[in-house]
């Protein structure tokens, strides 16, 4: 499928002055794809060129069509000398190769130059002329779309999820290439960029032809990353969900219906995960897990430690019985390689999705997070083509990842990702995600119709059945304290929850949710190669251990019983080890309330310790009914006598180990089975525990008028204005190198992370009530003694007033409802399907929430149920948390519904009536949305355009002049944020969404004056319109439509 | 530990309205802080100290990247670098541009060069403006001085096209340019009473009737120099006051048309000889541009403060400044006058809006 691409350079404005002389400029522009260019005439003597260019046609393979980026570059034509080089644009064609998108890039685009930034914009037009031709054997995948969105896009319906698709390609840094030394630095880097581009478009062709095998048109929760391995070479790497999409047909799109899951799922026999049908045996909510399960003793990931070269290796001293289990699992992942030998086969193997939110139904429950982690020592990539090594490192991990969701009674991984921290020559991969039990209906092929499977969905209590356990509770995996559902009172339930996916639309939630992190530091000696990843990965499991510990503790102290959003990211320097986990706190009305957190000295006999202790604990407990008010926790009065007191039986107390410098000896006397408790025990034996618990107490709860999440959306506000601000913020501190110990460091990191979220709030306040959604932080450590934290986030205003009475809607209809029948309860949602969705003032599922909240009445003796702990190992290094995730659910999704019901605020419908209303009289730019969400409050996005995936490097030699560091960064991120929105605009989109800045690496050298950055960032662009405006037009779509285009058009005038 | 590097970019610049006008003001980081630590806010937020530091230092560099684009406001509608709504950036502009009285004052009638850069720093001490904002406001009346001289067209119009300043501002800086060009001397003590407002108002009675601009609206700096010729018309007033027979025929024209109206009549009536004699002797020296720089010192000299030792009110004078220039057209000597120098007639001498320190605000007297 040749095509023809044409493009038309039309004119530039605010160019740089070239020549000094004439303060003016004689502009041309050189237009270069493939290895074909074209040249404009030059324009003299000017600052506003008026090219009006021919259209200069490159007839080219359509695999070159993707790999390629079109290559703008403006120059200032120069008699006597070379010409100068102004700067370049590269306008990504994708989004042009598949019919439903963009059909035309038009408008300005900043030109940028590494060295200078951006120096004026040029306007460009850019069209493609696909020519069909059904060649079996192709090599290119146009027409997939991609999404970098982890839901299914919002005016499209799943007809099939297929499952995981991963690709990865690897090459030579050009930064590291001999030639590197003769060159200019301007030259490197758009080398690098050149590159970069072409490899993502390259992985993303790949990544299409597998889809195209699956026989999907899609794929969803697409992420991709760079791997900068230095000397060794460029990794870039995606992962992603293949599905065959269908577009809602138009009318449908504009109507809140329009994804309405149920509807969905009745006429479709949706979507087939991988997972060879193995777990088919899932058809009850009751698992009876297989007791070899328990035979493998273990559901833990461990830090394996493998060179390069040599396979695998040990995973230091606890290794024993984990070397035996790597190896069983090596086994077992070659034999099943050797079986299915092709590759379309292999990939199958691995049962995962990179979503994290869901059509209803197609989770039944959650098992917990698993998570993976392995140490390798980068060697140079011999051969780009073969990128063997690092295949089959990823390929051990998903192996590992997936034999955790086994041992946990599940066949599949949700909300999975991927992700890497490097430090010279070491490399720590990390993969996690939610194992899950997906609903056996999904797991057949299109054509097989079961009946069975139907029983299952009304089997399923509604509101709670994905909180339930997928495994056998007598054979459990590792110890947890279960106890029957406080909703249906039928199954059992974990204590905690842990997740990586969003909250279900449909999850029951008392009160509303708040970001959770945990923070920490280790020092870890400097050291060379194989004693260097030894080094590391003997520290990992205790980091893993603390991160979850303070997780665990900071849950309870805000009196919550589930995280969702679950993102512990590792990051490895040259003397330390950073964890950073980040997650949404929420109480599930299913599960038990959380018990309080215990204080314990060691020397009970003096009394001023004792004394101290108390106060302590008294303020523990008073904090912890403070933030039960601050997030509204008021469970139903039934479980009075079930919290009981926060501090448990003496005989009950478990101590929890805090220290991790603890030798070997002590370890094995430990009793860590603080799952089996109600209350935490902290003993504060030494000062490194007394800090913890002071760390635990300092952690500031947000300014009233604040919260923050980083899920899509925040539990228990639903009534969101239409007021966004996305930002990101990065801070980079210096330690002072003379006292760095283990406490000095996790204070200041602490503090940085604490200071960091106050100035958001403070510089966020005027926009009170508000909720920061989506804050994802990313810690890197660029140099010894720096630390960096990058934050990007969303706030999002809501309407306070309407949260008062739905409160107490909710309160009311929970007690109208409490007197209602489970069966009844199953039924209900069913008949609100039929209803006409406007008017209905409510998402049915809040309705369900509330009835489903009044019903948790279990008697206290049940909770008891609890296992011990096995052994430090496995409580250390093992991710498996439980969870479980409600499973059917006949209702549609309660963001979009909420979205319809909401009305928008004023200021933001004023805007756009304003654009669309007198376009010449504010002149200018169309506004382009950020976010990294994938919807935006108060509106309906209408089309889809495109993924957009950028790659910008910068540098300058002249820090100081650039305000100094901070300057520096400063403008970059604004030219960056530019050209995302310039690219936006020009595909004729007015938002991003789903926007995500993947990576942020800043280099600086102060003495030398010099600094350089780079950004990659993606993002889907797309068309929005108000829910305002499409209320008044939606019986003339196509107003609405070309709403969005105007504006472009806008820009081009 | 010490913060290397601390930024905060969003999507939609924000801007902060109370620290922009410390940034203006001229104000360092350190003390735009200890102001705005002053103005509560840490007790209204809960925020600390490193947050306010953090959040004014991000501000500052902020508007200093934007400082660029303020140079020429246009740009800043067009780029695509900052998001800014419409409104926010209209509040920049407009505050950027704006200028304090008391600077202004200072500046008014001086030629925008480098010499007059050199005393900003005695003025910011005189006035208690930092040097900073002096700066700013000076360079802002070069800017737009360079950008709308030699340039056709209404001088208001240019200047909100290129700045895109609201009307009323607009006005303001044309008169600066005005005065800036004719070298008005506006410094004296005499004149010190009188505020920017004040000449102002003088500037656009000036461009309106004594420029080029008045006469034809197609020739380059037409709002900026006053009428050559026009000026030199003005010398054919001498006879008002040379011919004596004249003089008397114009009093007495005055004085019966003014009878029982004025409370200072008899006042008017014994001084009416030296009145317009100052009244016409400023006039027909303005062929002169020293003279020309000195219009407002003599007008207060020669009219100004007789009327004021004479405690007339202002309504006074305004009535006898309309008859006396009405009555001039009855005269023989001035019937036949070639009619395109009529319309200058028409418009007496501008004066100052205020005659008397205590300030009394004189309204138009254009008839």
């Amino acid at each position: 499928m040749p095509g023809k691409l044409k493009v038309k350079i039309v004119a530039g404005r605010h160019l740089p002055v070239m020549d000094r002389a004439s303060d003016l400029t004689d502009a041309f522009v050189e237009v270069k794809f493939g290895n074909t260019t074209f040249k404009t005439d030059v324009y003299p003597k000017s600052l506003n060129p008026q090219w009006n260019s021919e259209w200069f046609k490159f007839e080219v393979d359509d695999e070159d069509l993707q790999d390629e980026p079109l290559q703008i570059t403006v120059l200032d034509h120069d008699t006597y000398s070379a010409n100068d080089a102004i700067g370049k644009v590269y306008i990504d064609i994708d989004p042009l190769l598949y019919s439903e998108a963009a059909t035309v890039i038009s408008g300005w685009f900043p030109i940028y130059d590494t060295i200078h930034g951006i120096r004026g914009e040029i306007n460009v037009v850019v069209k493609v002329d696909l020519f069909n031709d059904l060649n079996r054997f192709r090599q290119s995948s146009c027409g997939v779309k991609f999404f970098c969105t982890t839901s299914i896009p919002k005016c499209y319906r799943a007809v099939i999820i297929h499952g995981f698709v991963e690709e990865l390609v690897v090459n030579e840094d050009p930064e590291y290439q001999w030639i590197d030394r003769i060159r200019t630095p301007r030259a490197s880097n758009e080398a690098r960029q050149r590159l970069i581009s072409l490899m993502s478009g390259e992985l993303q062709r790949k990544i299409g032809l597998k889809v195209l095998e699956m026989r999907g048109n899609a794929v969803v929760g697409y992420l991709q990353c760079f791997d900068l391995e230095g000397e060794s070479g460029l990794v870039v790497r995606a992962i992603g969900t293949a599905c065959t999409l269908d577009k809602l047909s138009s009318p449908a799109a504009f109507l809140p219906a329009c994804n309405s899951p149920s509807k969905e799922m009745k006429e479709s026999p949706l979507v087939h995960p991988p997972s060879h049908g193995c777990r088919s045996t899932h058809n009850s909510p009751i698992h009876t897990a297989t007791g070899s399960r328990l035979t493998q003793n273990f559901s833990v990931s461990v830090p394996t430690l493998i060179y390069t070269g040599m396979g695998s290796g040990s995973a230091g001293k606890e290794g024993g019985p984990f070397k035996a289990l790597l190896r069983q699992q090596t086994q077992s992942a070659l034999e099943q390689r050797g079986g299915s030998p092709h590759r379309f086969c292999r990939r199958r193997e691995f049962p995962f999705f990179t979503l994290t939110a869901f059509p209803p139904g197609f989770l039944v429950h959650v098992g917990g997070v698993v998570s993976a982690r392995s140490v390798k020592l980068l060697d140079r990539i011999h051969n780009p083509d073969e990128p063997e090594t690092r295949d089959a490192w990823w390929a051990e991990i998903r192996q590992e990842i997936k034999s955790h969701a086994k041992a946990l009674g599940c066949h599949a991984v949700v909300g999975y990702s991927e992700s890497t921290s490097i430090c010279e020559e070491v490399c720590i991969l990390s993969a996690s995600g939610t194992a899950a039990v997906l609903n056996p209906r999904f797991l057949q092929d299109g054509t097989v119709e079961g009946c069975l499977e139907q029983r299952l969905e009304e089997n399923l209590p509604a509101g709670c059945g994905f909180c339930h356990i997928p495994y056998d509770e007598l054979n459990m995996p590792f110890p947890a304290h279960l106890t029957y559902c406080y909703n249906c009172r039928k199954q059992k339930v974990p204590d905690v929850l842990f997740t990586t996916i969003d909250l279900p639309t449909d999850a029951t939630v008392i009160g509303k949710g708040c970001l959770i992190q945990a923070r920490l530091c280790r020092l870890k000696k400097k050291a060379q190669a194989e004693a260097n990843a030894t080094a590391i990965s003997n520290l990992l499991p205790f980091m893993e251990y603390e991160v979850h510990t303070q997780l665990m503790n900071k849950l309870k102290l805000k009196g919550m019983n589930a995280l969702f959003g679950l993102r512990i990211q590792i990051t490895v320097g040259e003397n330390m080890l950073m964890g950073l986990a980040s997650a949404t706190g929420v109480y599930l009305a299913a599960l038990p309330t959380p018990g309080g957190i215990q204080i314990a000295g060691k020397t009970p006999n003096d009394g001023s310790y004792e004394q101290h202790i108390s106060h302590m604990q008294k303020k523990i407990n008073d904090t912890i009914a403070k933030n039960k008010e601050l997030y509204e926790i008021n469970p139903p009065e039934i479980s009075e006598e079930i919290i009981g007191s926060p501090i448990p039986e003496p005989r009950q107390r478990s101590r929890l180990l805090r220290s991790q410098s603890e030798s070997s000896d002590e370890v094995t006397e430990l009793d860590l089975s603080h799952g089996k408790k109600d209350a935490f025990v902290l003993e504060i034996d030494d000062t490194d525990a007394m800090e913890d618990v002071h760390s635990l107490l300092t952690d500031v709860p947000p300014p009233s008028g604040f919260y923050s999440c980083n899920t899509e959306i925040m539990p228990g506000i639903n009534n969101w204005t239409s007021e966004i601000q996305m930002f990101t913020s990065v801070r980079v501190i210096r330690l002072s190198s003379l006292n760095l110990t283990n406490q000095a460091l996790n204070k200041n990191f602490n503090d940085l992370c604490e200071n960091l979220l106050k100035s958001l709030y403070f510089k966020l306040r005027s926009m009170i009530p508000c909720c920061l959604c989506h804050v994802n932080f990313t810690v890197s450590l660029p140099e010894d003694e720096l630390i960096q934290v990058t934050v990007t986030a969303v706030a999002i205003t809501f309407d306070k007033n309407q949260a008062l009475q739905t409160t107490k809607a909710h309160v009311e209809k929970s007690l109208q409802r409490a007197s209602t029948d489970n069966e009844e309860l199953l039924q209900f949602p069913l008949e609100l399907c039929s209803d006409s969705l406007p008017s209905h003032p409510f998402p049915p599922a809040k309705e369900h929430l509330e009835s489903a909240s009044s019903n948790s009445g279990i008697p206290a003796a049940q909770r008891a149920t609890s296992v011990d702990y096995s052994s430090f190992a496995d409580r250390c290094s093992s991710w498996i948390e439980l969870i479980k995730l409600k499973a059917q659910t006949i209702r549609r999704g309660s963001i979009k519904t909420t979205v319809t019901v909401e009305k928008t605020s004023p200021m933001g419908e004023g805007n756009f009536r304003n654009r669309s209303a007198a376009p010449c009289a504010n002149s200018t730019v169309g506004v382009v949305k950020m976010t990294p969400l994938s919807f935006i409050p108060g509106a309906k996005i209408t089309k889809y355009l495109g993924i957009i995936n950028m790659f910008f490097i910068r540098e300058t030699t002249s820090l100081r002049e650039e305000g100094g560091v901070s300057g520096f960064l400063h403008a970059f991120i604004a030219e960056v944020f530019a050209m995302v929105r310039a690219h936006v605009a020009a595909l004729g989109g007015n938002a991003v969404v789903s926007y995500i800045m993947k990576q942020c690496v800043f280099m600086e050298n102060p003495n030398k004056n010099q600094a350089q950055c780079l950004i990659n960032v993606s993002g889907d662009a797309v068309v929005f319109a108000r829910e305002s405006e499409l209320e008044v037009v939606s019986t003339q779509q196509p107003a609405a439509n070309c709403q969005p285009a105007c504006t472009g058009g806008e820009v081009t005038t | 530990m010490t913060s290397e590097l601390d930024i905060f970019v969003g999507n939609t610049t924000l801007i902060d309205e109370d620290v922009y006008r410390l940034w203006l003001d001229g104000y360092s980081v350190g003390d735009a802080v200890a102001l705005r630590v002053r103005s509560g806010i840490l007790e209204q937020t809960g925020a600390t100290a490193a947050v306010l530091q953090s959040d004014t230092m991000d501000h500052y560099r902020t508007f200093h990247m934007l400082e660029r684009l303020l140079h020429a406001p246009p740009k800043l509608l067009h780029q695509l670098i900052y998001q800014i709504p419409p409104s926010r950036q209209a509040l920049l502009i407009e505050r950027y541009y704006a200028f304090d009285e008391a600077f202004v004052r200072e500046v008014l009638g001086k030629k925008l060069s480098k010499g007059t850069k050199k005393d900003l720093d005695d003025i910011s001490t005189k006035t208690g403006i930092t040097l900073k904002s002096c700066r700013r406001q000076f360079d802002n009346f070069k800017r737009v001085f360079k950008v709308v001289e030699e340039m056709r067209g209404s001088l208001v119009d240019n200047i909100q096209q290129h700045f895109l300043l609201s009307d009323r501002l607009a006005r303001d800086y044309a008169a600066i340019v005005f005065f800036a060009n004719n070298r008005f001397e506006t410094g004296k003590k005499k004149l010190q009473y009188l505020s920017f407002g004040d000449f102002a108002f003088c500037a656009e009675l000036m461009i309106q009737n004594w420029t080029l601009g008045a006469v034809d609206s197609q020739v380059d700096d037409m709002d900026m120099d006053l009428d050559k010729e026009f000026l030199q018309d003005l010398k054919e007033l001498k006879v008002l006051v040379a011919d004596k027979d004249l003089l008397d025929l114009h009093k007495s024209l005055v004085c019966t048309a003014l009878r029982g109206k004025l409370g200072v009549f008899s006042e008017m009536e014994a001084n009416f000889k030296n009145l317009s004699r100052g009244l016409v002797n400023v006039a027909t020296k303005l062929t002169h541009n020293k003279d020309v720089r000195d219009l407002f010192v003599d007008l207060v000299e020669k009219f100004v403060e007789p009327c004021r030792s004479d405690h007339w009110p202002l309504s006074d004078v305004r009535l006898f400044l309309n008859q006396y220039s009405a009555s001039v057209h009855s005269l023989d000597g001035f019937r036949n006058l070639p009619k395109a120098v009529r319309p200058h007639l028409a418009a007496p001498p501008p004066l100052p809006q205020r005659v008397s320190p205590c300030g009394h605000q004189r309204g138009c007297h254009k008839t």
